[in-house]
């Protein structure tokens, strides 16, 4: 008999091992890694239903407030009876407006008014400023790589033990100052709560969650490899089973192939000539809000698992990654010139954790004449690259492997820290490689 | 590297000279600062070869290590680098006043003021580069865990009294070096590179001779030539004419005339030793002096043009006026300085060699608290580096155009006036994003509600200018706060028609981070408790330490 790989049985066996050492298991920790889309948030919220249930009071760290926001709403529509409570800051506007209808959400800038609740959510940042005479007995800690190790310093003392979810393939936390100082202490300041935590707990079980559900079948062979190569992922769904296809024919322009090829083979590299440009390249943003005009103009349609019908490519299932900040406003504004408003464009490290149908990346080393540590890290790439259900697309200048190999990594090796691998420079080259099997190039 | 300073880089490169990227000075300048030019030897981390050091431009000591293999030679350039430099920090530890700062009461817990003695004014070490900075993070750290024969009578090399003081002091300069803005120990590189942007690259920046040239290129000359010439020119023994800042010396000084000398100070030295009565001994007694004195010479040739460079240096800054908020941040370092000096007095341990997981949490957050302090303070305090900002959509700039008032919902309306601001900046503003301005030195808050279409209303400000100009963005505001408590508005606390006004992306004032736990409290996930701190030895012998 052979053996048939069956995604779906994988992820719950996965999961119920999670699951079993954190309600019943004897370590203070548990972590667990997820890659892109591996249902990262679905695993949160059940764990937290169950302990909710097994009546052990639980408090749950975020990072952001739309992730708190966003977990808040998912426990709410698994389980409305549910007493949760929202910490908040006591800045204007402090959570999303949509909880105020949910009857069993109770919001307050202060720990003391949430007290018996079941589950107490909260950012990292406001969870630094509770005090507690007895802490909760158990904590769950979300997007932990993306945490910093003093930040979990801030809030370890309130849980006696703590379920750790994050994907350590994504954008590694940042100090805007020099920490080299710290290198290879086992608890830099400066690095992921979990890279501390397990350098003073090396027993504590670590899971893996083997199966990607957002990213299709053309995908995750090219991100597994590039950004895991030691933990591979499999995606949840097969060729095939997703299908994205364009009612308007393409008018032979280099977008228009572009997105054609997209939508057959899932990935599509638009390539403008070499240049060095400015980071703002008028040229390439012209381009990538072009193909977005153009996604949008076609009338794409996509049919997946979740759907036997083709829904519609609309623009909220769009977005176009970047990675400065200046790049996505000068993306935003050329788009609304065309007439395109209600495209998501920002950073990679915020769309960490969004998914959408067909995703637009400028590519971070496109035009430039230098390849910093910055615009190598894995993490970026990685983010921009696997934020896609269907397809995506890469606008870039030629010239980006030659550059590469002017620049290979220089950044000081530090004594006692983990080399991190693969390293940027190894991982652009593996994305590159592959997609230079679908290039199209520029031809407005 | 921001926009405006590529530009400004373009700039001086294009005429020849460093163009200013500041019209004030972001770093307090003592009006008596100690400056130390420190050598090292090659090969040997931390084995200083001499230095020159004083707060007076035409009378610098020169303390110099004749054979920097012989610790006892280097314990006696410590001993004396230890009396010129300490009795400079107690002229500033002595003289003081009454202060207050919030302390947690042992016995009810609560914040309380207390009275406590914060010094005048600061000492300040100035550097002539980063190298040379490390080079005092080094060598505090070679001194501090060094025992004295009083501390430890059975210490088998003991250290001159004063000089594990010295280390400790040292290492505060070096440590408090670290904290963004702060002016207790400078480099002149980066103070220079801070005012000026030169047309090289920043790494080549921190050669202070090409830094120089850059400024103040000598008459009839570019920057750019005698910046190279600063570089590379050698005289007709292979010597470089400007010799680098150090504390690393140019190889060619250290082949073709430091070893010569070391030889012959090492004969000499051996030959005293072998001497078989006094005649003799004072014979050779006179060759040793002369080897050490072409010992200093060679020292003293090496580190002098740095030392003038660096006063130079000094000079070209002064002559910009202090920027408004300096004096907020020196204070910081006055707190700083006599924080230490009260934990010296209170016979407290030398700093340990590893920070604990809380104490580095602590510092990193208080340094990316002075970092975000420093930025806003430096755009706040200088237009031009405002302009930058502006430039890169984190600010903008403009004319009032209308004022309408308006209020907040709620049983107590206050006001909420909205302003309309033209602008030709082109701010990255989200929904509803915050804006402040500076109002008197404090910071007032608006909300971007926003842009106003309607450019083409007549008003002869409005839309594109007769010459087909862009006249800009029109933006809308609400004015959130410091109005008083009253319905209206208190006096010039709303822009009016026709104000100029600027306004940030980015806060003015940083909050206060967490609190974290205290040492002994560390958490599971970081180790636990660092348990007793117990005093730490200096770094043990090897025998390579031993001549």
């Amino acid at each position: 008999m052979t053996a048939v790989f069956d995604p779906g049985a994988a992820a719950t066996e996965a999961t119920d091992a999670i699951l079993r050492d954190t309600l019943h298991g004897t370590a203070r920790g548990v972590v667990v890694d997820s890659p892109p889309g591996a249902g990262k948030s679905t695993l949160v919220v059940r764990a937290a239903l169950e302990l909710a249930d097994a009546g052990r009071p639980l408090m749950v760290v975020a990072q952001t407030n739309a992730q708190v926001d966003d977990l808040v709403l998912r426990l709410a529509e698994k389980n409305p009876e549910l007493p949760v409570g929202r910490l908040h800051s006591s800045d204007a506007d402090p959570y999303d407006k949509a909880l105020d209808d949910l009857p069993n959400v109770r919001k307050s800038a202060k720990a003391g008014d949430l007290g018996g609740l079941s589950v107490v959510i909260s950012t990292a940042a406001k969870w630094a400023h509770v005090k507690v005479d007895e802490p909760w007995r158990h904590a769950i800690v979300d997007e932990a790589y993306q945490m910093r190790s003093d930040s979990l310093l801030a809030v370890a003392g309130l849980f006696e033990r703590a379920l750790f979810v994050g994907d350590p393939g994504q954008l590694d936390p940042f100090s805007i100052v020099g920490s080299e100082q710290w290198a290879g202490l086992s608890y830099d300041p400066s690095a992921s709560a979990v890279t501390t935590l397990l350098a003073h707990n090396p027993a504590l079980p670590q899971h893996r969650l083997p199966v990607s559900w957002r990213l299709p079948a053309s995908a995750a062979p090219l991100v597994s490899d590039a950004f895991y190569p030691y933990t591979p992922f499999r995606s949840g769904t097969d060729h095939g089973d997703r299908h994205l296809s364009f009612g308007v024919p393409s008018d032979g322009s280099g977008p228009d192939r572009v997105i054609d090829e997209a939508a057959e083979s899932g990935w599509g590299l638009l390539e403008l000539p070499a240049r060095h440009t400015p980071r703002t390249d008028p040229e390439a943003v012209r381009a990538v809000a072009t193909v977005v005009r153009r996604l949008l103009d076609r009338g794409g349609a996509a049919t997946s698992e979740r759907s036997p019908d083709p829904a519609p490519l609309t623009a909220d299932r769009i977005a176009v990654g970047t990675a400065h900040r200046d790049q996505a406003a000068a993306v935003r504004a050329a788009l609304a010139e065309l007439g395109v408003t209600d495209v998501t464009v920002d950073t990679a490290n915020r769309l960490q954790g969004r998914e959408y149908d067909v995703t637009v990346v400028l590519h971070p080393l496109s035009g430039r004449p230098d390849a910093t540590a910055f615009h190598l890290e894995t993490g970026r790439l990685c983010v921009l690259t696997s934020r896609h259900r269907h397809a995506c697309i890469v606008v870039c200048r030629a010239g980006v492997s030659e550059l590469l190999d002017d620049y290979p990594s220089t950044e000081p090796v530090q004594l006692g820290t983990l080399v991190k691998f693969p390293d940027g420079w190894e991982a652009n080259h593996a994305v590159l490689a592959r997609l230079a099997e679908h290039r199209v190039a520029w031809r407005p | 590297m921001s926009l405006i300073a590529t530009l400004a880089r373009l700039e001086a490169v294009s005429t020849g000279r460093a163009q200013p990227i500041a019209t004030v000075r972001h770093r307090r300048l003592s009006e008596r600062p100690l400056v130390f030019v420190p050598l090292t030897t090659a090969g040997e981390a931390g084995a200083p070869l001499g230095a020159l050091v004083g707060t007076d431009r035409d009378a610098p000591h020169l303390l110099v290590v004749p054979q920097p293999r012989d610790r006892d030679l280097r314990f006696a350039f410590l001993s004396e680098l230890a009396d010129i430099v300490l009795p400079y920090i107690d002229t500033y530890a002595e003289d003081v006043e009454a202060a207050e700062r919030n302390e947690t009461d042992p016995e009810t817990g609560k914040r309380v003021k207390v009275e406590v003695e914060l010094c005048a004014d600061a000492p300040q070490l100035i550097l002539p580069s980063r190298a040379g900075v490390d080079f005092v993070r080094l060598l505090g750290r070679s001194m501090r865990f060094r025992r004295t024969a009083e501390q430890d009578p059975e210490t088998p090399y003991p250290a001159p009294p004063r000089v594990p003081l010295l280390g400790r002091w040292l290492t505060h300069f070096g440590e408090r070096a670290r904290v963004p803005g702060s002016s207790l120990l400078l480099a002149m590189t980066d103070v220079l590179a801070r005012h000026w942007a030169t047309g090289q690259s920043t790494l080549e920046d921190q050669h202070l001779g090409a830094l120089l040239a850059w400024i103040a290129p000598p008459q009839g000359e570019t920057g750019a030539e005698a910046a190279l010439r600063a570089e590379l020119a050698r005289d007709a023994q292979g010597q470089l004419l400007c010799p680098p800042a150090g504390p690393a010396t140019d190889p060619a000084f250290d082949n073709k005339l430091l070893a010569p000398a070391f030889e012959r100070y090492d004969r000499a030295r051996t030959a005293l030793a072998a001497a078989e009565d006094g005649l003799e001994a004072d014979d050779r007694l006179g060759d040793l002096t002369a080897a050490e004195r072409e010992i200093r010479a060679l020292v003293e040739s090496r580190t002098r043009p740095t030392w003038d460079a660096v006063w130079r240096g000094l000079d070209l800054v002064r002559e910009l006026p202090e920027a408004g908020r300096v004096e907020e941040r020196w204070t910081r370092d006055r707190w700083s300085f006599t924080g230490h000096r009260d934990r010296v007095a209170a016979g407290e341990p030398p700093q340990p060699r590893r920070d604990d997981a809380v104490t580095a949490a602590n510092k990193l957050a208080a340094r990316e608290r002075e970092q975000a302090r420093l930025e806003a303070q430096e755009a706040l305090d200088d237009p031009l580096v405002m302009a930058g900002r502006r430039l890169s959509g984190e600010a903008f700039a403009g004319e009032v155009t209308e004022v309408v008032m308006a209020y907040s919902e709620g049983k107590r309306p206050s006001p909420r006036p909205l302003v309309t601001v033209r602008t030709d900046d082109r701010p990255h503003l989200g929904e509803r994003a915050k804006v402040f301005r500076s109002l008197g030195g404090k910071p007032q808050s608006a909300e971007f509600v926003g842009y106003e279409e309607a450019l083409d209303k007549g008003d002869e400000d409005g839309g594109v200018g007769e010459d087909g100009r862009d006249a800009g963005a029109l933006l809308v505001l609400r004015v959130l706060d410091k109005m008083g408590r009253g319905k209206e508005p208190e006096e010039g606390s709303v822009p009016e028609k026709g104000d100029l006004v600027c306004f940030t992306l980015f806060e003015h004032e940083q909050r206060g981070g967490a609190k974290l736990p205290d040492p002994e409290e560390t958490p599971w996930t970081h180790g636990g408790p660092p348990g007793e701190q117990v005093s730490e030895a200096a770094d043990p012998l090897t025998e390579e330490d031993v001549l």
